[in-house]
């Protein structure tokens, strides 16, 4: 995966790749989602379930990704601001409201499974808090990115608020498991072999989640080159 | 040496006197603690079994008050210039800087906070280590918070913005403290807890001023 960044850090190339990427991404996207979809819904209802457990294909899939995002987001906010690379700063930018759109689709469609299963919109579970936490994160990010007038100023500053995230992302997690396991005993999630026939659906929903974050990604970061470049235009016009 | 007496002094002296100092902070401490059996009831065994819990977040809450002003003074009126071109590493003052606020406003609640719990139905005898969990926690609300304070600056609204970032890095101090000191009132083991706790204060401590210092070297840029 080195090549990647080094292939794609010229915006140039960039411009070029996704140009054609992005659409393919989404394209794959949509194919694996309804065969994904398809899958989920024909398959038999759950013994202890019903048909409630078809929620999980759309919502362990968000789940996993906007962890999945966040990587992204420490990574490029990394090279963004270590190499002040234009691209890496357009690609942090987007990834944060997309994961920040990840998050609360898994905490909605998480609060919608809730209802039925457990009886409760919102349980203070160990994962669903952390969840939570991640949502704040994000939210503290574009918060910042939003506040701050100076657009290179707002992108570095957002930027070690990503990296300070990222040290304490995983210690967040281990303190909501220590105090969940602290104040009550945890017997929400049985693990149990997945039956084949939700596993496929569920790993086909994976991947089309997958694809379809590539898929906005690349079309955000477009977006913002264009945006600066317009931007820049405007400027160069102004002072010719 | 000498110099970073003066920085230590000066920090001290600016916490203090900053809008108030430690009242401020005090007087929201003691409001929350307040507002808080007016809106849950006064029933003792109610209260009692909120009291750790409640003094705790108060706490946190009210570590935020002071933060905005904690660069921002020094920024609106140049000293963070001085204060970044001087031979002082600008990490070891941030350092300074948190270490005055956490004198200024984490001791001083730190002080009211088993009068709070008390006050709320907690036994008397959990008092010392409420106060000492207070002293750990306000380091590490200090240092946090400084990074949000820093973040913020030059930001509109730099108050709210600074609540919005620091919260959800505040999660694991409250965790920790309160696991503490509900363990402790159960009669379970509860260094654990405090343990953790007295190990995220001094990781902020180590690596918060690292932060802090690129973000205000980003502000000046």
């Amino acid at each position: 995966m080195n090549w990647a960044p080094a292939f794609l850090s010229n915006p140039d190339r960039f411009m070029a790749f996704s140009r054609w990427a992005a659409p393919m991404f989404g394209v794959i996207a949509l194919v694996l989602a309804v065969v994904g979809l398809w899958m989920g819904f024909t398959a038999p209802d759950d013994y202890q379930q019903g048909a409630t457990v078809r929620i999980m294909f759309i919502h362990v899939p968000a789940a996993i990704i906007c962890e999945f995002i966040y990587a992204c987001l420490a990574i490029a906010s990394f090279l963004a601001l270590v190499f002040r690379h234009v691209l890496a700063d357009c690609a942090a930018q987007a990834a944060a409201s997309l994961g920040a759109g990840f998050t609360f689709l898994a905490l909605v469609t998480g609060s919608l499974w809730g209802r039925p299963m457990w009886g409760a919109w919102w349980v203070w579970d160990a994962r669903l808090t952390s969840v939570l936490v991640l949502f704040l994160l994000y939210v503290a990010y574009l918060a910042l990115r939003a506040s701050l007038d100076d657009e290179a100023k707002a992108s570095r500053a957002a930027a070690i608020l990503a990296l300070v995230g990222v040290v304490n992302l995983p210690i967040i997690h281990f303190s909501v498991e220590w105090w969940n396991s602290l104040h009550q005993g945890s017997s929400m999630f049985t693990k149990g072999a997945l039956a084949p026939v939700y596993l496929w659906p569920l790993l086909i929903m994976n991947l089309a989640y997958l694809s379809a974050f590539g898929s906005l990604w690349l079309v955000r970061i477009r977006g913002e080159v264009w945006r600066r470049r317009a931007e820049a235009a405007a400027l160069r016009a102004m002072g010719a | 040496m000498n110099r970073l007496a003066v920085l230590i002094a000066r920090e001290t002296a600016l916490a203090w006197g900053r809008g108030g100092g430690p009242l401020v902070a005090l007087g929201f401490y003691a409001g929350v603690a307040t507002l808080l059996p007016l809106g849950i009831g006064p029933e003792p065994e109610r209260l009692a079994a909120i009291a750790l819990g409640a003094a705790w977040v108060a706490l946190a809450l009210a570590s935020l008050l002071s933060l905005e002003r904690l660069f921002e003074r020094d920024y609106e009126d140049g000293a963070l210039d001085l204060l970044v071109l001087s031979r002082t590493p600008l990490e070891l003052t941030c350092l300074v800087k948190c270490a005055g606020q956490w004198l200024a406003t984490g001791a001083p609640l730190a002080l009211a906070a088993p009068v709070a719990a008390i006050a709320l139905g907690a036994p008397p005898a959990l008092a010392p280590l409420v106060l000492a969990s207070a002293l750990l926690g306000g380091i590490a609300f200090a240092f946090m918070g400084g990074i949000g304070a820093a973040l913020s600056l030059g930001a509109r609204r730099g108050g709210v913005l600074t609540a919005v970032i620091v919260l959800p890095l505040f999660v694991p101090p409250v965790i920790f403290g309160g696991g503490a000191l509900d363990s402790f009132a159960a009669g379970l083991p509860w260094t654990g807890g405090f343990l953790l706790l007295a190990a995220y204060a001094a990781a902020a401590v180590a690596l918060g001023p690292l932060a802090m210092a690129a973000a205000c070297r980003n502000a000046l840029s």
